[in-house]
């Protein structure tokens, strides 16, 4: 398989056209905006949309239109621009529109910082919109494995008629990497969008999107509806890494690039012969929660590193359900740790735990 | 012999309206559906309904209709007509829905030139809430957020929303037409079919601005509110082309 040296951003929107985006809308926003700028070039080129909207909150509500007219659209932003999206995304899962955002996560609150972080695991898994909603979230580690998700999440989102959020952090979005862009990606079975607004369509043929419901028992009857849909998520699109595990003494839960950090930590850690395993959550929504009924007896803890001050560290409270100790390890505002600190945050946890 | 005379138009369902007694947005309504109808574009169209009391005309319009959050109705129907250029898309908006909370997305969507009909319902008011100030209220209008009379001090001046949109290079079309008595009504229908065969000629950006009468939160009789339009409303808001045919620099 062929590969090339690819920066992030350009890869993911590669990837996108690969995976067959048929619209793009955004807003430009650092640490994203080569992922605008590759696709107003090339969308083009192979007769597609591309339109650079005057907002985040306009980008959103295109995206609502085209996939409420049964084309494959994406949007891309950064954090703040994700924040502004958020109603746009309580719509779009009402209606049941399929769509990819992918977010390049910088550091806040406000307007921040363009450094990479994972600040925003709060606003992707239990969103800023109104109502019972839910949106598919990954949370690739590297490049190959971003391109791989950016080509799939297009069948996810038709699959599920739901938003998918790539979230990634700017440091993935940035970097240059090797990357194979040929890779095939699993197709699902997606039945014929008969449900879009595309034209065409009167009487009893007519189609009709939206997420408004009057009536009380009609809207909890659309939420029910809604709901076991995502039930179905969870049962079925949980995806993690557990290694090392086996007679692991720790366990450390990290995403994104800070599970690559952590793999450096966990080889220094070996090296002074204590045995730790990696849970690297793929799926941020639905949570794997299946990985914890996994975990080794041996297990003396769990230590959980994120680029935040401990937001997945709730889903791991959730999971863990009080069985073994928790421990955290956080750096934010775009600074990023030496896997060195983070060894020595478990041989600290060690002691505590051993005490 | 018997004969028909009159009929309801084909691009209506049979949906009971939601609209109060005596509102206009019925008539607006049938004059879009006839238009429709007219030139033969039912089949092509897609609307775009937005939030306030229009916001169940998905349920009248007998064609494909999508909802759209409020104020974003032009960024909802740009991507849908960006994405399916061979379909008619239309947005009908009320005047909080436009003027106030999403005057942004309509601007930003006139000046990138979107092929896109845009019928505007300027009734002065925010009628699904319940009589609240609007953008548009006239000076010394009481609403239930203005009790004691818009105040220019207080609130600004009534937008005047067919006078900026023509100040927009891209926008092709402008006017503003008003649905208070059969000759007002018929001028308004010539109007919007024209915004519509604009867009089936590939022209650009159309926008008919209707003045429209809301008796229940005006606190007037149909008749009254009728009569408000055309000594109140029309004055301030002049009934007339404002932009026709080519784009200005």
């Amino acid at each position: 398989m062929k590969k090339i040296l690819m920066k992030g951003n350009e890869a993911i929107a590669r990837s996108a056209i690969l995976g067959g985006c048929e619209a793009f809308f955004g807003y430009p926003i650092t640490p994203q905006n080569e992922i605008p700028e590759y696709l107003s070039k090339y969308l083009p080129e192979v007769g597609k949309v591309f339109v650079q909207a005057e907002s985040e909150i306009a980008s959103i509500n295109m995206v609502y239109g085209a996939a409420a007219a049964g084309v494959r659209v994406m949007t891309s932003s950064s954090s703040p621009g994700i924040a502004l999206m958020q109603e746009g995304i309580s719509y779009l899962c009402g209606a049941e529109l399929p769509c990819v955002i992918v977010n390049v996560m910088r550091g806040g609150p406000g307007l921040g910082g363009i450094q990479p972080s994972q600040s925003d695991y709060f606003q992707i898994t239990r969103g800023g919109g109104n109502g019972d909603y839910r949106v598919l979230a990954y949370a690739p580690e590297n490049l190959q494995e971003t391109v791989d998700l950016m080509k799939e999440a297009f069948e996810i989102a038709d699959y599920y008629r739901n938003p998918v959020m790539i979230a990634v952090d700017g440091l993935i979005g940035q970097m240059m990497e090797s990357v194979s862009l040929d890779r095939e990606v699993k197709k699902r079975v997606i039945p014929e969008k008969n449900w879009a607004a595309s034209g065409g369509h009167t009487g009893k043929e007519r189609r009709i999107v939206t997420s408004l419901f009057l009536d009380p028992e009609k809207l909890e009857e659309h939420n029910l509806r809604l709901a076991k849909k995502y039930k179905v998520m969870i049962a079925d699109e949980q995806k993690y890494e557990l290694s090392n595990a086996e007679e692991a003494e720790f366990i450390i839960v990290a995403y994104g690039t800070m599970a690559r950090i952590v793999r450096s930590a966990i080889e220094i850690l070996k090296d002074q012969g204590i045995k730790v395993g990696l849970l690297k959550p793929l799926t941020l929504w639905p949570y794997p929660k299946n990985a914890f009924s996994k975990l080794p007896k041996s297990l003396k803890g769990i230590l959980v590193a994120e680029l935040s001050l401990g937001q997945m560290l709730d889903d791991v409270k959730i999971c863990n359900e009080g069985r073994f100790p928790l421990s955290f390890f956080g750096r934010v505002g775009g600074v990023l740790p030496e896997p060195e600190e983070i060894a020595e945050a478990l041989l600290k946890f060690k002691m505590e735990v051993s005490r | 012999m018997k004969q028909i005379v009159y009929q309801k138009s084909k691009g209506l369902t049979d949906h009971q309206l939601s609209y109060c007694p005596g509102c206009t947005h019925g008539i607006v309504h049938k004059l879009v559906a006839e238009a429709l109808e007219e030139l033969n574009i039912i089949e092509k169209a897609i609307g775009i309904a937005s939030v306030g009391c229009s916001v169940l005309s998905y349920n009248f319009f007998d064609c494909d209709m999508v909802q759209a959050a409020h104020g974003r109705a032009c960024a909802v129907a740009t991507g849908i007509k960006r994405s399916r250029p061979e379909a008619i898309v239309f947005s009908y908006q009320g005047d909080g829905d436009l003027a106030s909370i999403g005057i942004g997305e309509t601007i930003h969507a006139a000046n990138r030139g979107e092929n896109l009909t845009v019928i505007f319902i300027n009734n002065a008011i925010y009628g699904m809430t319940g009589g609240q100030m609007a953008p548009t209220t006239l000076i010394g209008q009481k609403t239930t957020t203005s009790p004691f009379g818009r105040d220019l001090h207080l609130h600004g001046m009534p937008i005047k929303v067919s006078e900026i949109f023509s100040q927009i290079p891209r926008a092709v079309y402008v006017e503003r037409v008003s649905v208070h008595n059969p000759r007002f009504l018929k001028n308004a229908k010539r109007a919007i079919l024209k915004a519509f065969q604009n867009q089936i000629e590939n022209k650009g950006f159309s926008l008919v601005e209707v003045l429209s009468t809301c008796p229940v939160n005006w606190g007037m009789t149909p008749i009254k509110a009728l009569k408000w339009v055309e000594e109140e409303m029309i004055p301030y808001y002049p009934v007339k082309v404002f932009k026709d045919g080519e784009e200005n620099e």
